[in-house]
């Protein structure tokens, strides 16, 4: 085992990570923002790579099927928001729970309805293909993008949040609901507002994974589940706990794959140590998950602490 | 396109609205994966099906076709359903092993045929085999033997190992090693349902492999090529039909060149029934058969000639009209072994780009007449 090999690995956890908080800081947002448990998070996921693909196909050009794929998420998420998710906000999340997951079924069924059964075809775009030499290592380029992707859209929300208007909005949205539509600021369309970003990051992120990915029906929900326990590390409705909580997962799920199954190879058979090593690796950040809750029940960075 | 598919589908109802009207078809219930990940599959083994039945003008079958959403309790009901409401007394469809080993052992234990297109679990074909099961596809562990007699005899000597960590990736790869000379460089089990490998691709760099072997199939080989494709990485690929298939290839495009697989049968294997069948279901569906089209062919294929000399009520003669395998197969020729489970050469194949579409062309024979392991552990003569 190489130095190499562990920064190659580092990498590809960070670069994971990031992926997750693009998904992950949508659900936290619209979380912490209206108290709403979105299922259908995924499906926006999903949504934004198949646009991405059918606008790259149609137009040649991968950044018009990114910008296609990223709108049409968030074109979905405000229509949802305003014909199915606005009558939920008084509702208990056991119904949120039910109105989302039917979303999914219509969500899924109708774009295998319109796109067809087979996976898309969906490429990277011919600047970033190939690698780049770091030195130590070859390293995939459109992965090096995705960090840098990733990192910009974290300073970009940031700011948002912080230094902006529409943040100030939602930090009291988060706080009062119902003084700050007192204070006079439509809370209706600020929350069509943040659901429709909440959307756009994950479709931005279905995207963005699409062009590495199989493009096809029912590939949000794995990433949904991972998204939950990112949101539960990190604390739910806290952004900067997105972040960190998407970082320890991917950094911990790919260190875990890569590390466990050598530690185990010492002392057992190869293949016996491959296949236990993997099955403890899929458990990992669930274990990790469980510790967090024991320690800090509200998550590492609770947004109402 | 959406027209020719509607006229098939009209001349196929016109025919077996026919059949119900004369004298008595039997009812065949296919359950297969039409929603989620795998509906492209299911998608090719009923219109495999219903090409044949469409091709040979022949009322001897009413087809009810029915989803199982991939889960094995579904599966069941609906098996359960078609048995009892719908009088089906042939069953035949369910793609996945984990779907099968819940649908099969029950249905062949009321004496309903079931006879396999695609999942081929090793504990149907020895000791758990059936005389009212037939698998017409091939035991899951013959494709991963005919690639691993390959590497050995093709010069790779120091191979790296990969599957998800479920039944099927475990046999994949113990059927990879059965029959492989060389030596493992590595062997990883990643998660079921997995989409991001660059975990797995960078420890193949590091591994010195001179060749790479995976079982992913579906959304994870896609998944898995791209990334291979761009991580700068050149050791070869090989594999199955079940990752670089047509139902595949569309997706991966030219990440999937050059890679080597063993299919029993591939979209130009040379023979009169394989060429008709390929350009009938080209102009139907406006693409080009997977393998798992092509199995669900023969099998509608071997069902018709059994039904033309037998009937089904009177099981024993049925069985034997099964046994006989009177059908000409688009994979060339085919004989049930005592398991009732195909004894069949099977093919390598590579993945090349021919006048701009992402297909499969035959290389040459792997293995020839190879019956699987378990035949000798299933008690029937």
């Amino acid at each position: 085992m190489t130095l190499a090999l562990i920064v190659e690995q580092m990498l590809n956890g960070v670069q994971f990570g990031l992926m997750l908080f693009l998904m992950s800081a949508g659900l936290t947002l619209v979380f912490g923002v209206m108290g709403l448990i979105n299922l259908a998070h995924g499906s926006l996921y999903m949504l934004g790579a198949f646009f991405c693909a059918a606008g790259a196909a149609w137009t040649g050009n991968f950044w018009l099927g990114l910008v296609a794929g990223t709108a049409a998420a968030a074109a979905a998420g405000a229509l949802i928001e305003v014909s199915v998710i606005r009558r939920l906000y008084t509702r208990d999340h056991l119904d949120q729970v039910l109105a989302t997951f039917a979303l999914i079924l219509i969500l899924s069924e109708g774009t295998k309805m319109v796109f067809g059964p087979f996976p898309l075809y969906l490429n990277i775009p011919a600047g970033l293909s190939g690698t780049v030499n770091l030195g130590l290592m070859p390293y995939s380029l459109y992965r090096l993008a995705l960090i840098g992707f990733g990192l910009a859209v974290a300073i970009g929300l940031w700011l948002l949040i912080a230094r902006t208007r529409l943040g100030i909005r939602i930090r009291a949205g988060e706080n009062d609901r119902e003084m700050i539509g007192a204070l006079g600021v439509n809370i209706r369309a600020l929350y069509t507002l943040v659901f429709a970003l909440g959307a756009a990051l994950a479709g931005l992120a279905g995207a963005l994974v699409g062009a590495l990915q199989s493009v096809q029906v029912g590939m949000g929900e794995p990433v949904l589940i991972l998204a939950f326990v990112v949101i539960v590390i990190g604390g739910i409705g806290s952004i900067k706990g997105a972040m960190v909580g998407a970082l320890i997962v991917g950094i911990i799920d790919t260190m875990g794959r890569f590390l466990l199954p050598r530690i185990f190879a010492t002392f057992l058979e190869a293949s016996q140590a491959s296949g236990l090593g993997a099955a403890l690796a899929s458990m990992l950040i669930y274990v990790v998950m469980a510790l967090v809750l024991i320690l800090r029940p509200k998550g590492l960075f609770p947004a109402h602490a | 396109m959406r027209l020719r598919q509607t006229l098939v589908a009209s001349v196929a109802a016109m025919t077996l609205g026919a059949g119900a009207v004369s004298a008595d078809p039997v009812t065949v219930g296919l359950i297969t994966t039409l929603s989620g990940g795998g509906a492209g599959i299911g998608a090719d083994i009923r219109d495999g099906f219903q090409l044949a039945l469409t091709l040979s003008g022949s009322d001897a079958i009413r087809l009810v076709v029915e989803d199982d959403g991939q889960r094995p309790e579904q599966a069941v009901q609906i098996a359960d359903r078609m048995i009892q409401s719908e009088r089906a007394e042939i069953l035949t469809g369910i793609i996945f092993s984990n779907l099968a080993m819940a649908v099969v052992p029950s249905v062949v234990a009321q004496d309903i045929f079931y006879v396999s297109a695609n999942a081929g679990p090793s504990a149907l074909a020895g000791a758990g085999c059936s005389p009212f099961y037939f698998n017409a596809a091939w035991q899951n562990d013959m494709l991963h033997e005919a690639s691993g007699a390959y590497a050995g005899a093709n010069g790779m000597t120091n191979t790296f190992i990969l599957a998800p960590n479920y039944p099927a990736g475990t046999d994949a790869l113990t059927g990879f090693k059965r029959r492989y000379t060389g030596t493992i460089a590595g062997e990883i089990y990643t998660q079921l349902g997995q989409t991001d490998y660059a975990a797995e691709i960078a420890q193949i760099r590091a591994s010195g492999a001179d060749s790479v072997f995976i079982f992913l199939p579906g959304g994870m080989g896609i998944s898995f090529m791209r990334q291979y494709s761009q991580s700068g990485v050149d050791i070869p690929v090989i594999s199955t039909a079940f990752t670089v298939g047509q139902d595949n290839l569309p997706a991966m495009g030219e990440a999937a060149l050059g890679v080597i697989n063993s299919g029993q049968w591939a979209p130009d294997t040379d023979n009169e029934a394989n060429r008709t069948f390929v350009a009938a279901f080209r102009e139907a569906f406006g693409r080009t058969p997977s393998i798992y089209a092509s199995q669900s062919y023969d099998t509608a294929n071997l069902i018709l000639s059994a039904l033309a000399v037998a009937d089904v009520g009177q099981r024993e003669a049925f069985r034997d009209a099964l046994r006989a395998a009177d059908f000409t197969s688009v994979r060339g020729d085919f004989v049930f072994g005592n398991n009732q489970h195909p004894i069949q050469d099977v093919y390598m194949r590579q993945v090349v780009n021919v006048d701009g579409e992402i297909t499969n062309r035959t290389l040459g024979l792997a293995i020839e007449d190879y019956q699987d392991v378990f035949a000798a552990q299933c008690a029937m003569e």
